[in-house]
């Protein structure tokens, strides 16, 4: 299907030649001005764009310190240089770390330092001309906002950041792009990434009631709007009907019915993600917050869960508190937010939960870590929790786990290659070259240890992995949500014990993998 | 003349060094960071983050998971140039104080690994490719302008031994603005300027790295997000009034 060639799996990572260019030619379709404007931006590329950049650039430089430090504070040591998953896939020098920066830098060093002024020559300064725009456009859009590059940096320059500010400013100029712009409108207005309306979201959550009942014969609620529940669940619209998205929102039910806590989904603020953080808006990003705050309030929950999601795990865990908080109204004994493995993790070592590991007995596996959780957020009380509970999760759920090698896991971990606004159709060749880095890791676990299966809680990752892993040859339902085996192991009281063998689960399973996404 | 010259060289460089520094020390503190984005995971409290930084400082944490080559030269750069400043205090020091005394041997050695950690990070620049590609004239020219002032310094060391009495004095004239006689010695001569010019550059080059990391929110941020309220001055607006 593939119109370009995809990048080989070899033994080892290893940093390709440069080939200079070889992703110039693709550039994510630009948002319509009804995108642009139903967000406040210019419709199309204004007057005077160049001043307007320039003017948006000086804004953010006096708005965030990590910009105006990073633009500073580069040396140029290279050690970034081979750790994007991009430039690992793809070779265009530009999908290099501090080569993207510097995309920006040239134009701040031209335009806001004495040096640039100056010896632009020197120092590599440039103006913002047209073709450097049109770079900006292509290349910060080539960047999944992972931070894997910020952890090798010596200074911790998260080039996240920078693409981030592009691209803000880009919005600010009439230039930003579909997918993200298009995405966000949809939330102001409905409340989700996928327009998915109450009535709709309603239907769908009692067929999955029926789909529990008749798979285990118990009756387990997936709540709507139910005002005084004690939980509120802010879970990533994927997981209302995308595989293998689902079986994990399946998951969180059997487990919140098991722990006998009674909760809710809001029809209001029914999307965890948050896509303004793609685009590097603080307003935009305020604002789909704030829905969670008011849901919350409407609704008199006490507790906030959120679904297994990462970049909104990220916005949820390090900036609900600056966006939507105090959450004081809240009950002060949990923390807000709390992750759905957080909640789940609590009730496995409470001992809530019974859970048949042998029932995942059909499956070797694997954790994906998602870049927003590993490097952007935590779960539990201590640093790191974030690579502990899911895997204690999944180890209390299946017996066959293997890691993947320890310089493409927890804090090391590789983007799926869809992250960062960048789950889009017209960007596959880079999804797909860009998920080289972790094919790679996949596949030397699944040749050594014979793993099959690889979980991952994310929906960005999930949907990522079900498009991209058939290209390098593993079936696109080899990748599982972590609650879906939680959901395959988990015994409801009451559950027939025969119906929760391993032949009733792997048949459950296989019909789910035809269902497709 | 000669003496005049250097002298107002000095201040000059010194000024520039100083008060370049403050303006960017001052424009780093009072840009806020809107939001929580320590690289996690990170440490929870003031002194977790404390103990990152130092090790970051002393260590080139980072650095060292990211490429060993790029840390040896780096941090063997670094550290020989720390001793080698250090011992430079006898010059500003009468008595010098016992504990530079006790490090001028060390600071010798310091010098050669100095020179070393710079060559191999020259050659890095030139021999990797995707060093190669960042690598622009201005990082050669900072290349150049380290290692002549260790080259320089060599030379007056062993091939052209200058009049380090008279040098001193130099030294403390300059601090006491009570001026004394430059020894006219080439060599010195350019050890000092190329000195001069590394201070003058300092706040406008890439050496801003060195306050630089101080401010930088993914290192010195405590992972406290939920525990804590973070809002950034100008992000107050947004806040809603009600609940
Ligand atoms: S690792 Fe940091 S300092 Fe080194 S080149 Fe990359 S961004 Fe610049
Ligand atoms: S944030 Fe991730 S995608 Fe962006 S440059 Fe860094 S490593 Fe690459």
């Amino acid at each position: 299907m593939a119109d370009f060639d995809l990048p080989e799996l070899k033994e080892y990572t290893e940093p390709p030649r440069l080939v200079e260019g070889a992703m110039g030619h693709l550039r994510t379709y630009p948002a319509a001005p009804a995108h642009q404007e139903a967000l406040g931006f210019p419709g199309e590329l204004v007057e005077g764009w160049h001043d307007k950049a320039i003017e948006k650039f000086d804004e953010l430089l006096g708005q965030s310190r990590s910009l105006r430090v990073y633009l500073d504070a580069c040396v140029r040591c290279g050690a970034c240089t081979d750790k994007c998953h991009y430039f690992l896939g793809t070779g265009d020098p530009k999908n290099m770390p501090v080569a993207r920066q510097d995309l920006m830098r040239k134009v701040y060093r031209r335009h806001f330092t004495l040096a640039g002024k100056w010896f632009p020559w020197l120092v590599g300064a440039a103006d913002l001309t047209e073709e450097v725009l049109d770079d900006w456009y292509n290349y910060f859009h080539q960047c999944s906002q992972c931070r894997r590059c910020s952890v090798y940096c010596p200074y911790g320059i998260d080039t996240a950041e920078i693409s981030m500010a592009a691209r803000e400013i880009m919005d600010h100029i009439g230039k930003g792009q579909k997918y993200c712009n298009e995405i966000i409108a949809k939330v102001h207005k409905i409340g989700n990434n996928l327009g998915l309306q109450e009535p709709a979201l309603a239907n769908t959550l009692e067929g999955l009631e029926e789909d529990i009942e008749e798979e285990t014969g118990v009756k387990v609620r997936l709540p709507l709007d139910e005002k005084g529940a004690e939980v509120m669940l802010v879970a990533p619209s994927a997981d209302f009907f995308a595989e293998p998205h689902v079986d994990g929102l399946i998951g969180y039910a059997k487990v919140f019915h098991q722990a006998g806590v009674s909760w809710t989904i809001s029809s209001y603020a029914s999307e965890a993600a948050n896509f303004a953080m793609f685009i590097g808006s603080y307003e935009q990003m305020h604002e789909v917050a704030q829905r969670i705050r008011k849901a919350a309030l409407d609704l008199g929950i006490k507790r906030i869960v959120v679904g297994e999601c990462g970049h909104a795990w990220r916005v949820a865990y390090s900036f609900w508190n600056t966006l939507a908080g105090p959450f004081d109204f809240l009950d002060p004994n949990y923390p807000v937010p709390q992750h759905v493995c957080e909640f789940t993790y609590e009730q496995i070592q409470k001992g809530a939960l019974k859970l048949d590991k042998s029932a995942n007995d059909h499956m070797t596996l694997t954790f994906h870590d998602s870049c927003n959780v590993a490097r952007a957020s935590r779960m539990g009380d201590r640093p790191g929790g974030q690579f502990e509970i899911p895997r204690a999760i999944l180890k209390a759920c299946c017996n066959n786990f293997v890691d993947m090698p320890a310089d493409t896991i927890r804090d090391a971990t590789f983007c799926c290659g869809g992250g960062g606004g960048l789950l889009t159709d017209d960007l596959l060749e880079l999804r797909v070259k860009g998920a080289q880095p972790r094919m790679q890791a996949l596949k030397q676990v699944a040749d050594e240890h014979g793993v099959t299966h690889m979980a991952s809680i994310c929906a960005i990752c999930k949907s990522q992995f079900t498009k991209v892993m058939p290209d390098y040859g593993f079936d696109m339902d080899s990748v599982v949500s972590l609650h879906q085996l939680v959901s395959n192991a988990i015994v409801l009281d009451g559950q027939a014990e025969a119906a929760a063998g391993p032949e009733e689960e792997t048949e459950e399973t296989a019909a789910a993998g035809q269902a497709g996404p | 003349m000669l003496t005049a010259a250097y002298a107002v060289l000095f201040y000059a460089a010194s000024l520039l060094l100083a008060g370049g520094l403050a303006y960017k020390i001052w424009q780093y503190t009072k840009t806020p960071a809107p939001l929580k984005i320590p690289t996690t995971p990170a440490p929870l409290t003031l002194p977790g983050v404390a103990l990152r930084m130092g090790r970051e400082l002393a260590l080139f944490e980072s650095l060292f998971r990211s490429n060993k080559w790029t840390w040896l030269f780096g941090w063997m750069f670094h550290f020989a140039l720390l001793l080698v400043l250090l011992r430079h205090l006898r010059y500003f020091t009468e008595p010098p104080w016992t504990w530079v005394v006790l490090l001028q041997p060390f600071g010798l050695y310091g010098s050669f690994a100095m020179l070393a950690g710079l060559l191999g990070l020259w050659l890095r620049r030139v021999a990797v490719e995707r060093i190669r590609y960042i690598t622009g004239p201005s990082d050669h020219v900072m290349l150049l302008l380290l290692c002549g002032i260790a080259v320089s310094g060599f030379a007056m060391r062993y091939v052209d031994r200058v009049d380090i009495v008279a040098l001193k004095a130099f030294v403390l004239g300059l601090m006491y603005f009570d001026w004394q006689p430059l020894p006219a010695d080439p060599v010195l001569l350019v050890h000092l300027g190329l000195v001069a010019a590394l201070m003058a550059v300092f706040p406008f080059s890439k050496l801003l790295h060195a306050p630089g990391i101080f401010f930088s929110p993914t290192r010195n941020q405590a992972d406290n997000a939920r525990e804590k309220r973070h809002l950034a001055p100008w992000a107050a607006k947004f806040e809603s009034t009600g609940k």
